[in-house]
């Protein structure tokens, strides 16, 4: 994101003197351009232009020879004793004494010196110091010690570096000199803005919030060498685009310019390197320097290529099956259909060699290099879409397409490229070339019609016409009465070049409510209509949840990302309905590329997680979706933005989303009630996970039908229960966890789970309300019965036969014991039943209570051959 | 309390020494008889004690008791002075042994509740506590907020359509908004586009729920989100959101800043407030950042980023096939980690995602 040095701001919008970063980030971000970060000053404290007074090489035992150098760093630093210097040999005026160590410098020389206190890039802080036996008071710098650069083989000699001997002094201050104590603000700039991509955007947006004037630097008219018209000698340049994305053919725009003899030792000048590194981008070479800072400076991306390179005609053109290209970062790359690419002539052969991709990055074939003495310079304009596809494609959000795809000002490229020109001439010592060739097929901004009560209604705030047409002709846009229909009064609103997002009256509005200030918007709550209330389903999860809370049970959440390995651990065999997940085509760890099917494959990782942390008794439970694709289904129809789908389409849309049912697991090891001064405390089996599933159930209103399951992984199965709904559709599992599965995940033995379809369980309950039985204030009479039956009879199957025989007086019945041993005989169970029996009308009479008693033997001796224990 | 049963007047009460009878008449027998009755009820010091004192003194063998009994064989004339004589002091006796028996049930009753006494410090920690997710607990909290309104709560799938996630919000397909967003996308079987992500953000259930219910609408939507930001002190992967919509007519920016001003409120209490900055986003023209005046914060209050908000752009409505002419709406969304993390001052995300009990356990289940 773009970084602002402030004094180059300057030069479009003027500013107060000591603007600091944080001011201009808070006018900034009034207007939408958000503060990313503050970078603070590189250096900070004595850091002064010295010049070498004397310099003595002293060979060192070690091999080395280290310079003993007496620098003059002006009035105010010089000391006027030295340690290990007779007075009379210190030079009148005072000096410092400092050991160096490096040898591309000699006696003159204006240098960066670093006094003691100056604190360095990178928080290196600057002493004095005894070394090789002397007192070093302080360091001769290196372009890598000031952070402005790699070169570390030698000192920072300012005269080779550009700057004039005539304009430093010794004891000058050197930050701002290499602009190493600017505070740098970069700013977060949101897509639609493209144009803020510049110094130009900035200071337009910075006198938006300030007021401050502004010069727009983008136009012709303040250019002080206007750029020429196309002349027929210009370099030619076709666009011949055989598959223009959308309609929209990929280049409208592509301007020319030729200077010729530029001198290739000519350095970037200091200024300018210090304000692309402040902006965060390395110097290069002059040719490329000049591009980076006519981009920075107005947005538009620009390329210099070798001019001797390059054979006319330049054809802009999409890639063609095969074709490769070596781009400046080196890297070969493959091209695809949608390229657009930038091509040239060689030999006549049109178009044959690939350039560039257009908008995106150079070649490496057709570079400037440091033969180089004529340029060709291209401004141009691509169709974002194509960039922004390419840029994707082959991975290079670089500089030029993070802009085009943004939108750049397709007004920009002739005023551009004659900036670039003015600069190689000005510091190249080049000579602007008189031929232009400038491919304009441009179109200007559509109107949109603008309501200028709009932004009224929109906003709450009241506008008088004349401050919507003020602001509006304020950013760039031409306002005129629209022909207004009825009552309506309505302007006619041209859009600036740079601003291709206005293309809607509602941006139109954003646009005359944020310059006349957010702040200025009044709170007013609005007026519901009145809702319904949470669904039935809402409700529902929230009870469930809560239910297992109290129970004890803790809730956990867990991300939805597994791998094969998880579904082997769960022992699930390979036609589980639980193997048919989702893949992800960019997962965050290949090995979990899938979408859950069911929760416990991930919630087992959580409680395991817990256990490794010390936590032996561990209740956890999580509710959540899980998706369940059915192979074979059609993929969602693509469709087009902005407009509302066919109905057909629609339910295309939304039948061909996975299921993704809300499901609810748990998991418990350990203790699940501990043991105290109470008592002893129990261990968490299969019946506290089977509990907790038909809580769910309970709370969710559903009636399940509990029966055992012998084949359901990841369960034991001798105790897994599934739970099915009265229709017999299963909904859900609960026991203790198989024993391999436990070794797998390595949980603690016995650690049960269970796992229900919540919502299968909510629609089953439906939303009926329930229909009250009256409570009758008649007596009770209680009946006990113990029933021995063959061990392998279910004890659901018995209560069934109990409820069943004893009929309408029945209130409640309970198997409070379950016993074996030899007085109930090999193979035989006793199951022992207490009723609660009572009449709506009557007390009951002995004779009632006998009926109820003998209904109830017979039935349970009819159905589960159950014989009354004496 | 339980009350004994009266003693008996008549019975087996255990032979005592001989009886003595008194004349009825001899009122200086029948003086000493009752004050020596009256001196053993002072000096019993328990139930029992008084118990014999009873059978001896109003027992069947008693003095009194044999005085009284005489009284049937006195002639005529000295049967009035008799009663006369042992009636009231009978009645004296009884009158002491009821009031002393009072007393000492008094007494001991009290001694009763004192020797049962426990030591009340101990654990009774006899069921552990589970706890709900705070997470899911700001959700609630949120969707009750948003009910209190008036407005309904609205779910939708995590795995979605590209179409509901993307196009219905107005993100061209092309446009750098829709990179900006790190989707998951799912793969599609044999190599052909699946056209389904991991929802980057609620706002298709919006999109789902201006198609099924139209308008006007009051929504707001909680719930998870995904994008493919590695897991660190501040950025998770799977991550919640709540977004607010309100499709209607005459709805303005003001009614936005009004909403977002209660809802602060409800979450951060009543000096909580928001304000807006101009922004970008797809769905909404205009657009702003939110930022949250948070009394709370570390340092002094101040300012802090909670979401993002705007008017619902024209294109969202008409591809709901909404007219922008007729209904305007806005919509709001911000993070529940943010906002938890704020409420709560978490410090790292790993909290929240890891699953650990210990901290599930710090919220119970209400925050």
């Amino acid at each position: 994101m773009p970084r602002i040095v402030t004094d180059w701001l300057g030069e479009h919008v003027e500013l107060p003197a000591d603007l600091t970063a944080e001011q201009l980030a808070a006018a900034l971000v009034k207007v939408g351009l958000e503060e990313e970060e503050v970078h603070p000053a590189a250096v900070t404290g004595p850091l002064v232009v010295g010049r070498v007074l004397e310099l003595t090489p002293e060979p060192q035992k070690n091999g080395k020879t280290i310079n003993w150098c007496l620098v003059d760093v002006g009035p105010e630093h010089n000391a006027t004793q030295i340690k290990g210097v007779d007075d009379a040999d210190v030079p009148a005026g005072g000096a410092r004494g400092i050991v160096c160590g490096a040898h591309n410098f000699g006696v003159g020389d204006l240098v960066v010196v670093s006094l003691p206190g100056t604190v360095l890039p990178g928080g290196f802080a600057i002493a004095s110091r005894k070394t090789y036996g002397h007192v070093s008071d302080g360091m001769i710098c290196s372009v890598r010690e000031l952070g402005i650069g790699d070169d570390h083989d030698g000192i920072l000699v300012l005269t080779r570096a550009g700057f004039d001997a005539a304009d430093l002094t010794p004891g000058q201050d050197a930050i701002s000199l290499l602009g190493l104590g600017d505070e740098v603000l970069e700013i977060n700039v949101t897509p639609d803005r493209g144009y803020a991509f510049s110094y130009r955007g900035v200071g337009r947006e910075y006198s938006h919030s300030t007021g401050a004037p502004f010069t727009d630097r983008g136009l012709a008219e303040n250019l002080t060498t206007p750029p020429p018209a196309a002349t027929p000698d210009g370099f030619v340049v076709e666009v011949d685009d055989a598959a223009p994305i959308g309609g929209n053919v990929g280049c409208d725009r592509f301007v020319t310019r030729v200077v010729r003899g530029i001198d290739p030792s000519a350095p970037t000048p200091p200024w300018m390197k210090r304000r692309l590194e402040g902006s965060g981008m390395r110097a290069i070479s002059l040719a490329v320097d000049v591009t980076n800072y006519v981009m920075l400076d107005l947005g538009q991306p620009l390329h210099a290529y070798d001019l001797a390179q390059v054979a006319a005609p330049i054809v802009v053109r999409r890639a063609a099956p095969g074709e490769r290209l070596t781009t400046l970062d080196d890297a070969d790359r493959a091209l695809d259909g949608e390229d657009l690419l930038i091509t040239d002539s060689p030999d006549g052969a049109r178009g044959e060699r690939v350039l560039g991709l257009a908008g995106v990055m150079g070649g490496a074939s057709s570079e400037v290099s440091d033969a180089t003495t004529d340029v060709l310079v291209e401004a141009a304009h691509f169709d974002p879409v194509s960039v922004a596809r390419t840029a994707r494609r082959h991975r290079l959000p670089s500089e030029a397409a993070k802009r085009f795809e943004r939108g750049v000002d397709p007004r920009l490229p002739a005023v551009a490229a004659q900036r670039v020109v003015d600069l190689l001439v000005e510091l190249g010592g080049g000579t602007a070339d008189p031929a232009v060739s400038d491919l304009d097929t441009t179109t200007s901004p559509r109107p949109v019609r603008l309501d200028v009560t709009l932004p009224t209604r929109l906003s709450g705030v009241a506008y008088d016409r004349g401050t919507v047409v003020g602001i509006l002709e304020q950013i760039g846009c031409t306002v005129t009465d629209a022909v207004s229909s009825d009552a309506v009064d309505a302007v006619r609103v041209v859009p600036p070049s740079w601003r291709p997002d206005l293309t809607e009256p509602a941006a139109l509005v954003e646009e005359v409510v944020r310059i006349a200030g957010y702040d200025r918007i009044p709170s007013v709550l609005p007026a519901a209509p009145g809702g319904r209330g949470l669904t039935t389903s809402q409700r529902a999860r929230r009870s469930v949840a809560r239910a297992l809370a109290e129970a004890g049970l803790v809730e956990v959440l867990s991300y939805p990302f597994v791998g094969e390995a998880d579904l082997d651990a769960l022992g699930l065999p390979a036609d589980d309905v639980r193997r048919t997940t989702l893949r992800l085509a960019n997962p965050l760890a290949d090995d979990k590329p899938l979408l859950r099917a069911d929760l416990l494959t991930t919630l087992l990782d959580t409680a395991r997680r817990n256990v490794a942390r010390g936590l032996g008794d561990v209740a956890v439970f999580e509710v959540g979706l899980v998706a369940r694709p059915v192979p074979g289904t059609p993929a969602p129809p693509q469709l087009p933005v902005g407009v509302r789908p066919s109905d057909d389409d629609l339910t295309a849309l939304v039948t061909s989303v996975p299921a993704q049912p809300r499901h609810v697991a748990g998991v418990l090891t350990g203790t699940v009630e501990p043991a105290g001064w109470w008592g002893p405390g129990r261990v968490a089996d299969w019946a506290d996970a089977l509990a907790a599933a038909r809580l769910v159930a309970e709370r969710a209103g559903a009636r399940v039908v509990v029966s055992a399951d012998t084949s359901t992984m990841p369960w034991h199965p001798g105790r897994c229960a599934a739970l099915a709904l009265a229709d017999g559709t299963v909904v859900g599992h609960a026991g203790e966890l198989h024993p391999k599965v436990l070794e797998a995940l390595d949980l603690p033995a016995r650690a049960a789970a269970f796992e229900v379809d919540l919502d299968a369980l909510v629609a089953a309950a439906g939303d009926a309300p329930v229909t009250a039985e009256p409570v009758s204030a008649f007596p009770a009479a209680k009946e006990d019965f113990a029933f021995v039956v063959d061990a392998d009879v279910p004890a659901a199957d018995v209560q069934a036969a109990v409820v069943a025989g004893a009929g309408s007086l029945l209130e409640d019945a309970r198997l409070f014991d379950v016993f074996t041993g030899d007085q109930v005989g090999e193979g035989k169970k006793s199951l022992a039943y207490s009723l609660r029996l009572r009449a709506a009308d009557r007390t009951l009479t002995a004779d009632d209570v006998r009926a109820v008693r003998d209904g109830v033997v017979a039935a349970a001796a009819e159905r589960v051959g159950a014989v009354l224990r004496g | 309390m339980s009350t004994p049963a009266p003693p008996s007047d008549h019975g087996n009460d255990r032979p005592s020494t001989e009886p003595q009878s008194i004349d009825p008449l001899d009122v200086a027998a029948l003086d000493a008889a009752v004050d020596a009755a009256l001196a053993a009820i002072a000096a019993a010091s328990d139930l029992d004690e008084l118990k014999a004192a009873r059978t001896v003194h109003t027992g069947d063998k008693s003095p009194l008791a044999l005085a009284n009994r005489a009284i049937g064989g006195l002639p005529g004339p000295d049967k009035a002075a008799a009663g006369k004589n042992v009636g009231p002091r009978r009645g004296r006796v009884s009158s002491a042994l009821a009031a002393r028996q009072v007393e000492l049930e008094a007494e001991r009753d009290e001694r009763v509740l004192v020797e049962e006494s426990v030591d009340v410090t101990l654990p009774t920690d006899r069921r552990p506590l589970g706890a709900r997710h705070p997470i899911e607990l700001v959700q609630e909290r949120v969707a009750d907020f948003f009910v209190g309104m008036g407005w309904e709560i609205a779910d939708g799938p995590e795995v979605e359509a590209e179409w509901f996630n993307f196009d219905a919000l107005n993100f061209e397909p092309d446009h750098p908004a829709r990179q900006m967003q790190d989707t998951f996308y799912v793969e599609g079987e044999g190599g052909k586009l699946s056209n389904l992500v991991l929802r980057t953000h609620t706002s298709p259930v919006q999109a789902r729920s201006l198609l099924e219910r139209g308008v006007p609408l009051y929504i707001a939507c909680p719930g998870k989100v995904f994008r493919t930001d590695a897991l660190d002190a501040t950025h998770t992967p799977v991550f919640h959101q709540v977004e607010g919509l309100a499709v209607d007519k005459g709805l303005t920016m003001a009614n936005l800043v009004g909403t977002l001003d209660a809802f602060a409120r409800a979450m951060f209490g009543p000096e909580a407030k928001t304000r807006l900055r101009p922004s970008f986003f797809p769905f909404t023209e205009p657009s702003a950042e939110m930022d949250l005046w948070f009394p709370q914060k570390k340092g002094g209050a101040g300012w802090i980023e909670w979401g993002g908000c705007g008017m619902v752009n024209p294109n969202v409505l008409r591809a709901a096939g909404v007219d922008p002419e007729e209904y305007s709406g806005f919509a709001f969304g911000m993070g529940i980690e943010r906002t938890l993390m704020l409420r709560h001052s978490i410090a790292d995300m790993h909290d929240i995602v890891e699953g650990d009990v210990r901290f599930s356990t710090q919220f119970g289940t209400e925050i």
